[in-house]
């Protein structure tokens, strides 16, 4: 298998996904020019963090349309996985494969901090390795991570089962303290239908070494490699 | 024809405003107490060179908003296209 | 010609030079070097370079009297950032550079702008950012103007440095009226390179091609250095347009565009363009190479119409550098411009006459010799007396001051006082996490990114970083704050487990043309090459900001030391928390009755006053090296330097980072005499370590042979921080006589939860 982290200009979290991918599950990945429209040899696209385009006029809202992501919305038709950590699932939601936008921070302050992620769905191809209401410990590192959509999305994620991961306590309870910038819901990442793209603001890439203060973001990223294995 | 156009880009009112908030304690701070609301938006402003018509200038700052200076989510737009050779309101 | 331009009588008679900060006699120097009067453009030059913010004529001859070289230093000052040598064929460059001036005006931007001036100095050492520090000092945190400054400045440092995607990862917060009106504003850059690709700036080779690489220029800061070298006055407001507005984004394309060309080995030569832009990157280069530059202003690309040549020279728009290419290579290099959608463009030329010559439409606008303008700028020698408060000071005696009865609220007043309350609030805007590598996080000792090993076996090696700078100790006594400035930064790195190397710094004093003043910089510098010189700590570049006053009242002088530290595996890292229950808690160093320059005697009496505490720079270096020989032999589970604050703060802050289970501490210590020295003296070389029973003894050994003083003073504890005082003469807290044998009584008794609550709390309280 192998994995592709896509590189707009002004990204700047591709690194750590690079890394992530290749020294903590040992698997084989590329950087991915944004205007590369052939992403043929890749089985799992990560759109990383950063502020593509200074994130001017809104976060994702130019880097959307780049040459690659056209590639990128044909891959996800074609069942291919797509994760976008940060302002990279910021660019799914502004190119509609996702549901909802993002907001600034209720605290209108930019947060670096670790926070409790609460495993809400186990079936899709980025949490099947995990159980159902485990807490993990994962980093977040933004300022417009607020999570809104209208009433009726809301409700069609919820009732699809289509949200991921919700904001939790250190024993797994949603509590608006333990929300750190406001999401409805608590709502840290989501999927679309058909379950191959998801979308998070918390950075797992960021947890997969003990020395960094967690590991725990392995257990997203392997369970991407355990998806890709079994098929 | 060149024309200009001048863009407000807001919030939807049901979306919450949090910057709109503080700046509203700011303002009651400041003493301005008949302040009932305040909510923040942006302003562009877009000059557009050769244009067959007002009309032509506006539809295609119609789409410019639709398909990317305003996210659909949550934002709504409004706009005014006028003459830049001498700023009479030519369209909206 | 511009009409509007004064011409050159026209400046002999105004005698304009005055207005743009160049003295007579300096005036009277540059036209007789030139043989002539310099035009409108060529005198905008002169006011630039010859400022003391570029040309630092007031304090070079001192500066030089610093230790600067030593055998891990690969480039030392001179350059746009220094180099030290960290094994593996791997060196780090780094600088630490102010933006007071601007900040006070505007706080975002004079804050981001800052930040992108030093992050461009780093990437024209061909080193890749790696991480950022921002040592900050503001007025009373109390003060609404002050607020608004300090969430200005650290939005603004937000805002830039996670745009870049280069952590933050360290700095500090001081609190102090004397910079109510001056806020300090530094920021220290750090680059990781391999020694073989280090580049300097340098405009070598005749006929090879000078070229403008970044953002567009415009009107933008024009005469900003000449505002960083004069005080704030009430007519500073208009000041606004010397404050540049940074655009984060065009420099990170600026830090990828860069990196990649200057690994084609077509770049001969690269800086950046802060001060003084154009000016400045061209003088500058052509000098250190002795060669010359010829550049068409028309070839510049502007973002504004009708700009004169003295306004394109002397523009500060940000996000620009100057490269200079092997001739013939230009297409190459613009090929990689293009892919990152940087506009660049070739505007003149290496020569070899030693003259910068500047061209604009066809005709000359300005020739003037490059080392003239950049090197050649006069050196003064100020006038320096030593100031009345200093005698006065000096003769402080802490007898008038009553020793609490309230132990225990003396010592929360003291950890809940802004210097010391916790400052998660500054630090969790910063990204300090982006690359992934930053394995001891904002509120440690010392910050440590780590250097990947690029999937080779072994151990990886860390960087430690730290800044520091005690600008009351110096302006109680400037030759003990210097010394002690550098001693703190080295004693913070090897309480992480590493290794002291080499320093930078940024002194930010007042008017160094009243003598008071100066005598507090040749204190101070005094005081820093007793401190490097002792501890092995060279200094490899930094910065002068003269004139932070206003009104008639500077700044207490505050050197900023930047500090770099290697530690060769990062699985050793020494971290201040409590580990488990039940180990042993050793204080190294001595504790003396000394409150001079205390936060104690600040905050609960109110008293700034006193001579700071004793330095003794062997001492300090015994520690040091005890320190780093017990971590390598796996002796210590925790330690934690003890500074601001005293012992008592030391030890709560150590429960307050502890493990769970581990968050007390059971603490009796001996003395005689007011338990206020005790617990709040700032004696220096001094550490609160942690060791399991079973490596006391081999620990303790340790200490005897380098005669570094230790004494156990208690055991970890599970939720409570208790510190009992026993001794025949101890004075305070109604325990006097207590006797050798009488039974201690606790001073501070709490539950460190609650207590490190309200140590939390302080900062988001006063900017909510």
């Amino acid at each position: 298998m192998r994995f592709g982290v896509v590189v707009f200009p002004g990204s700047n979290c591709e690194d750590d996904a690079y890394y992530a991918i290749r020294d903590g599950l040992s698997q084989p990945v590329d950087y991915v020019w944004h205007e590369n429209r052939d992403i043929s040899a890749y089985d799992c696209i990560i759109l990383p963090g950063g502020f593509p385009h200074g994130d001017y006029l809104r976060a994702g809202a130019i880097a959307r349309f780049s040459p690659v992501m056209g590639a990128v919305r044909e891959f996800a038709a074609r069942g291919g996985l797509v994760l976008g950590i940060c302002n990279g699932f910021q660019v799914l939601l502004e190119s509609g494969l996702l549901p909802g936008a993002t907001l600034k921070n209720d605290s209108l302050q930019f947060r670096c901090m670790y926070v409790h992620l609460r495993v809400e769905n186990t079936r899709s191809p980025f949490t099947m390795g995990l159980a159902p209401g485990q807490v993990m410990r994962i980093p977040i590192a933004h300022g417009e991570g607020n999570y809104y959509a209208d009433e009726e999305t809301i409700r069609e994620l919820e009732d699809g089962g289509r949200v991921l991961f919700r904001y939790c306590d250190s024993e797994g309870k949603i509590t608006a303290e333990a929300n750190p910038n406001g999401s409805l819901g608590n709502i840290a990442g989501i999927c679309n239908e058909r379950g191959n793209v998801a979308g998070m603001m918390p950075h797992p890439e960021r947890a997969y070494q003990a020395v960094l203060g967690s590991s725990d973001g392995l257990g997203i990223l392997n369970s991407i490699v355990s998806f890709l294995g079994g098929r | 024809m060149n024309y200009k156009a001048r863009i407000t880009v807001s919030l939807k009112k049901s979306v919450v405003d949090p910057q709109g908030t503080v700046v509203k304690s700011a303002l009651l701070t400041m003493g301005f107490g008949n302040v009932a609301g305040v909510r923040i938006g942006k302003h562009m402003e877009i000059d557009l060179a050769d244009c067959e018509s007002a009309a032509e200038a506006a539809r295609m700052v119609d789409e410019m908003c639709r398909k990317l200076l305003a996210n659909p989510v949550i934002e709504e737009y409004e706009f005014e296209v006028v003459d830049a050779s001498n700023g009479e309101a030519a369209g909206q | 010609m511009h009409a509007s331009e004064p011409t050159v009588e026209m400046i002999i008679e105004g005698k304009l030079w005055r207005e743009m900060g160049l003295k007579d006699s300096e005036f009277e120097m540059i036209a007789s070097s030139l043989g002539r009067s310099p035009n409108w453009t060529e005198l905008g030059m002169f006011a630039v370079l010859w400022s003391e913010h570029c040309a630092y004529k007031h304090s070079r001859k001192l500066l030089k009297t610093l230790p600067t070289r030593g055998e891990r230093v690969l480039v030392g000052p001179g350059e746009n950032a220094g180099v030290v040598d960290i094994g593996d064929g791997l060196g780090v460059a780094f600088k630490l550079e102010s933006h007071n001036h601007p900040s006070a005006v505007e706080p975002y931007q004079g804050a981001a702008t800052g930040a992108g001036g030093i992050v461009r100095d780093v990437l024209a050492m061909g080193a890749r950012p790696i991480a950022l520090l921002d040592p900050l000092r503001f007025g009373e945190p109390t003060n609404p103007r002050v607020k608004y400054l300090f969430g200005g400045v650290v939005a603004g440092l937000a805002g830039y440095g996670n745009c870049i995607g280069v952590p933050t990862v360290g700095g500090e917060v001081v609190f102090d009226d004397c910079y109510a009106d001056n806020p300090l504003c530094n920021a220290m850059c750090v680059g990781l390179i391999r020694k073989e690709d280090i580049k300097r700036g340098v405009a070598a080779g005749v006929g090879n091609s000078v070229m403008l690489v970044g953002h567009s220029t415009g009107r933008d800061g024009i005469h900003g250095a000449t505002f960083a070298s004069e005080g704030l006055s009430d007519d500073t407001e208009d000041k606004r347009p010397n404050v540049q507005a940074g655009d984060p984004f065009v420099e990170k394309l600026l830090i990828e565009a860069c990196l990649e060309m200057m690994a084609t080995g077509s770049v001969v030569g690269i800086q950046d363009m802060g001060a003084a832009g154009i000016t400045s990157s061209c003088a500058e280069t052509a000098a250190r190479a002795g060669t010359g530059i010829e550049i068409d202003l028309s070839l510049v690309p502007l973002r504004e119409a009708g700009m004169t040549p003295y306004e394109i020279m002397l523009s500060e728009s940000q996000e620009r550098m100057l490269v200079i290419l092997e001739k013939g290579r230009e297409e190459e290099v613009s090929a990689i411009c293009r892919k990152w959608g940087l506009p660049c463009v070739v505007i003149g030329r290496v020569t070899d006459d030693g003259l910068f010559r500047v061209r604009h439409g066809g005709r000359v606008a300005a020739e003037v010799p490059a080392a003239l303008l950049a090197q050649n700028a006069p050196l003064y020698d100020p006038a320096w007396a030593e100031p009345d408060y200093f005698r006065k000071v000096s003769s402080f005696d802490a007898s008038g001051i009553p020793v609490p009865e309230d132990v225990q609220g003396a010592f929360e007043a003291v950890l809940t006082s802004p210097n010391i309350a916790c400052k998660r609030w500054v630090y969790r805007q910063y990204d300090h996490m982006v690359q992934t590598n930053t394995v001891m996080p904002p509120g440690a000792d010392a910050a440590v990114v780590r250097v990947r090993n690029d999937g080779k076996c072994g151990p990886e090696k860390g960087i430690a970083l730290k800044t520091d700078g005690n600008g009351r100790y110096c302006y109680l006594d400037p030759v003990r704050g210097g010394a002690i400035a550098v001693a703190e930064t080295a004693r913070n790195v090897a309480c992480a487990g590493a290794r002291p190397l080499a320093i930078t710094n940024c002194l930010n004093f007042g008017n160094p043309e009243k003598p008071e003043v100066f005598w507090q910089f040749k204190g101070v510098i005094e005081g820093m090459r007793n401190a490097c010189e002792t501890l092995g700590t060279p200094v490899t570049g930094g910065n002068v900001s003269f004139y932070n006053e206003s009104r008639d009242r500077a700044i207490y002088p505050t050197p900023i030391i930047g500090i770099v530290g290697v530690i060769d595996d990062i699985s050793k890292i020494l971290t201040q928390g409590f580990k488990s229950e039940g180990d042993h808690v050793i204080v190294l160093g001595d504790t003396l009755d000394e409150l001079g320059g205390s936060e104690y005697l600040k905050v609960v009496h109110g008293v700034v006053s006193g001579r700071p505490p004793a330095i003794d720079l062997d001492r300090e270096k015994a520690l040091i090296e005890t320190l780093l020989e017990a971590n390598a032999a796996g002796l210590l589970q925790s330690a934690h330097d003890v500074s601001e604050g005293g012992l008592a703060v030391a030890l709560a802050e150590c429960c307050f980072d502890a493990r769970p289970g581990a968050r007390g501490a059971d603490i009796l210590l001996r003395w005689d005499g007011r338990i206020d020295s005790l617990l709040f003296s700032e004696s220096q070389s001094r550490a609160v370590v942690t060791v399991k029973p079973s490596a006391e003894g081999e620990f303790l050994e340790i200490c005897e042979a380098r005669r570094v003083p230790c004494s156990i003073i208690g055991r970890v504890a599970r939720s409570r921080l208790r510190v009992s005082v026993q001794g025949i003469n101890a004075q305070g807290a109604g325990i006097q006589g207590t006797g050798a044998q009488g039974s201690a009584r606790p001073v501070i008794d709490c539950d460190a939860t609650e207590l490190e609550k309200s140590w939390r709390e302080v900062i988001p309280c006063l900017m909510s």
